[in-house]
């Protein structure tokens, strides 16, 4: 079996399963911050149960990301050291950066959020939540320029055979990694919103802790209504960037093959990546592709003819994960103003409830998809025009890393089924399970009196 | 020159807060199935590092990022040479990370069970390995001109090898023990100190087997012979590990802890200061070895590093030191019930 295949099999496995996890973190810590603000501003029991029950499932899935963490961190070193050493100079200096100064702040408050409910008063126990937001969200923004750099490397000359940073500024201020940081950001906010949404419909649907779950519910509404648009509109922004600094994804993104001005937009297309033609193409606006990518009906846009075979991504993956993207993209804030125009019916809403139950998937796909999209459609280089991905793998034998991908999917498999599991049972039980054994007083749901 | 020595040692002391801190909760983890008796002490062990270990494991985090952004080269001939070590060690954190959450989730002996063998297992590749791979790194690994590893996994359990092993387990037994002893009382207590006073006895003759195997493993007393004045730090790695059982003994526990912690740092920089300026020796030919001087990063990548190390790294042991002494005092049976959930 092939090294690089094997080893990349397993980078995908391990971060996009990390990645189930880290968008909900990001989200839900602020919205369980503003539950505790609420509570803390207004006194109101209700808010202290909405911060402890959404606070549980929080639990569950932020230790479910940190482990995922850990192996990442370390998989550039085992697995892709040719990598890890020729541009371990800037790299490196952005994983060490953002544990020193992020992960450490995020990891110490949680202990204290979780342990320190009699030992901190409550303004500080809110403000500690608010923090582990805050800290989850700068972990994201040096991930981010670490990746950006990846896809777009600025600030960096080759010296002694790797690449070395010579402007710290020009790659932290790298216009890709920052366009890439807010659509990340803003998805996991529009997943969390959904998350939240879809555990309170199960619940209204069930007529149960009705005041309760109405509330939680209002609250991601507004939270995934304002981001569903922003990242749509991010997107946007960040597919025009994508289109000036890397065309061979863009290209790939949209099947499009050979270079023209007023480029079409396929509505659907299958690429036959042998014969470099599409087979089958559905639904063509002329100048729509040239529009979206340059913003100018009447744009050139390079086709993938323009690279050399060796240098194109794999066209069909690229082209479908866009496809699912997009397409959830557009869905989600359309369900948001739905559930704005019936935020004050919601009970009797039960259609629309169904709905979003069962939508609770649709944001963790659109978001790996978007991960796919932009990993895949970087190849065949590891970072963007300097290091092909097959240069970086490690010279290790191909034994360890199957046993160790063996390993990933075995372990991963079961802990994400147990993690999301434990996740659903204390969903579906609702706010009862966590009055059981912990403070004295009761919270009652004021629903229920 | 002098940035990459300053970032040999501070390369060292970041992996030697690592061991001092998440150190404890791997001894405790450790000592789980011994001395807990019954589900409360269980749970009562578990609260005695509950709200630092994730912060305590962020060090390996750090140390391992310092790594890849001070000396690339070694963080990547590094991590790939020891490739399977180092896929156990992380597989175990994972384990040990979700069995700390999970185990209290389900109210059944059978899954607490499982959770509470993830936690031994957890725990005790990590003690074991991080002294394996250290004792390898000390005597040096066969690694040819182009980073490349002859070896394989059972190359790194030859005999010093797993001396460090048996140290580092030893370390943390003893380390794991006394955080214990400061943090309950009654029977539990009473059986860490016991624990305590048995594994010291067992880790003084490791250590001292380890400092005689040393001199004919490795080559890590040429800076010392060179330098005479540096035993001094052997001294004081023996007077911290005398200071435990003093301490002990004194039945003084936060203090034999602080021993205790120095020691495990002494003992890592017992290493370090041998390996200056090597990073990771190579036993097939000396200038294979990769030094402070030819696997860093730029001059400027460093001084960047260094800064952002200097501001926050005292920022974060302000923070974590705060952390500590919110929870100080004994975990009692009516704690268990306000742990927030």
């Amino acid at each position: 079996m092939d090294i690089v295949l094997l080893s990349r099999l397993q980078f995908a496995a391990a971060t996009m399963f990390h990645f189930l996890f880290v968008p909900l973190t990001l989200g839900l810590s602020i919205l369980i911050a503003y539950m505790e603000t609420k509570y803390v501003r207004t006194g109101d029991e209700i808010y202290l149960s909405m911060t402890k029950f959404w606070g549980r499932i929080f639990l569950i899935n932020f230790v479910l990301g940190v482990v995922t963490g850990i192996t990442l961190e370390f998989q550039f070193g085992t697995n892709w050291s040719r990598y890890s050493a020729y541009v371990g100079d800037i790299f490196g200096s952005l994983l060490a950066i953002e544990a020193t100064v992020a992960f450490f702040l995020e990891s110490t408050l949680i202990g204290i959020w979780v342990f320190g409910w009699k030992k901190i008063s409550k303004k500080a126990h809110a403000a500690v939540m608010w923090l582990i937001a805050a800290a989850g969200t700068m972990s994201g923004i040096w991930i981010l320029i670490a990746n950006g750099w990846m896809q777009h490397p600025v600030g960096y000359a080759i010296r002694n055979g790797r690449a070395e940073m010579v402007d710290f500024a020009a790659v932290v201020f790298n216009k890709f990694a920052i366009l890439e940081f807010f659509h990340t950001v803003f998805a996991a906010y529009v997943l969390s919103a959904f998350f939240v949404m879809g555990i309170s419909a199960y619940h209204l649907l069930k007529k149960q802790h009705i005041e309760f779950f109405t509330r939680s519910f209002r609250i991601a509404l507004v939270f995934g209504l304002i981001f569903s648009i922003a990242v749509a509109v991010e997107g946007d922004m960040h597919g025009v960037h994508v289109a000036e600094v890397q065309p061979a994804k863009l290209a790939a993104m949209e099947a499009h093959w050979e270079t023209t001005t007023r480029a079409p937009l396929h509505l659907f297309a299958i690429p036959d990546e042998e014969n470099e033609k599409n087979l089958i193409e559905i639904g063509s606006i002329p100048g729509l592709l040239s529009l979206l990518s340059h913003h100018d009906l009447d744009a050139e846009v390079r086709g993938l003819k323009d690279f050399p075979k060796e240098e194109r991504p794999p066209v069909f993956i690229t082209l479908f994960a866009f496809r699912i993207m997009v397409g959830l993209g557009t869905l989600f804030p359309i369900l948001m103003i739905i559930g704005w125009f019936r935020r004050n019916r919601l009970p009797e809403s039960t259609n629309y409830l169904k709905v979003m139950l069962f939508a609770i998937p649709l944001p963790y796909i659109a978001i790996e998809m978007g991960w796919v999209l932009a990993e895949v459609g970087r190849q065949p280089w590891i970072v963007y025009g300097l290091m092909k991905t097959s240069d970086a793998v490690s010279p290790v034998a191909v034994s360890q890393v199957l046993v160790s991908l063996i390993a990933f999917i075995v372990v991963y498999g079961i802990l994400g089924a147990t993690g999301f599991w434990l996740i659903a049972k204390t969903a579906k039980k609702g706010p009862d399970s966590v009055s059981a054994n912990n403070e004295p007083q009761t919270v009652t749901d004021k629903s229920e009196v | 020159m002098e940035l990459q020595i300053i970032w040999f040692f501070l390369w060292g002391l970041l992996w030697a807060i690592f061991f001092m801190t998440d150190g404890f909760d791997f001894g405790i983890g450790i000592l789980f199935p011994f001395i807990g008796k019954d589900d409360d002490e269980k749970r009562i062990m578990l609260n005695a590092m509950g709200p630092l270990w994730d912060g305590n494991e962020v060090w390996l985090i750090t140390a391992g990022g310092v790594t890849f952004a001070a000396f690339p080269t070694v963080y990547a001939v590094m991590f790939s040479s020891l490739y399977s070590a180092l896929m156990l060690i992380l597989f175990a954190l994972i384990l040990r990370g979700v069995a700390f959450e999970f185990r209290d989730q389900v109210d059944d002996p059978a899954w607490c069970k499982i959770w509470d063998t993830c936690i031994f297992i957890g725990s005790v590749t990590p003690a074991v390995l991080f002294g394996v791979a250290f004792a390898n790194i000390f005597q040096g690994i066969p690694i040819d001109g182009d980073g490349l590893y002859h070896g394989s996994l059972f190359t790194l359990l030859n005999p010093y090898g797993l001396l460090g092993g048996a140290l580092f387990l030893c370390l943390f037994l003893v380390h794991g023990a006394l955080w214990l002893a400061i943090k309950t009382e009654g029977e539990l207590h009473e059986r860490a100190v016991q624990m305590a006073n048995r594994v010291w006895g067992i880790l003084l003759i490791v250590a001292v087997l380890f400092l005689f195997a040393s001199r004919f493993a490795t080559q890590l007393y040429d800076n010392y012979i060179a330098n005479p004045g540096l035993f001094l730090v052997i001294g004081l790695n023996v007077l911290a590990l005398l200071g435990t059982k003093i301490f002990l003994a004194k039945k003084a526990y936060f203090k034999a802890w602080f021993a205790s912690a120095l020691t495990i740092v002494l003992c890592t920089f017992f290493g370090i200061i041998g390996l200056f300026p090597k990073l990771l020796p190579s036993t097939l030919r000396a200038d294979y070895s990769l030094t402070a001087y030819n696997s860093s990063s730029s001059p400027l990548t460093l001084k960047i590093m260094l800064i952002v190390v200097i501001i926050f790294i005292p920022i974060v042991i302000a923070y974590q030191v705060w952390t500590y002494n919110l929870f100080k005092g004994k975990i009692t049976k009516e704690d268990l019930g306000y742990e927030g959930y």
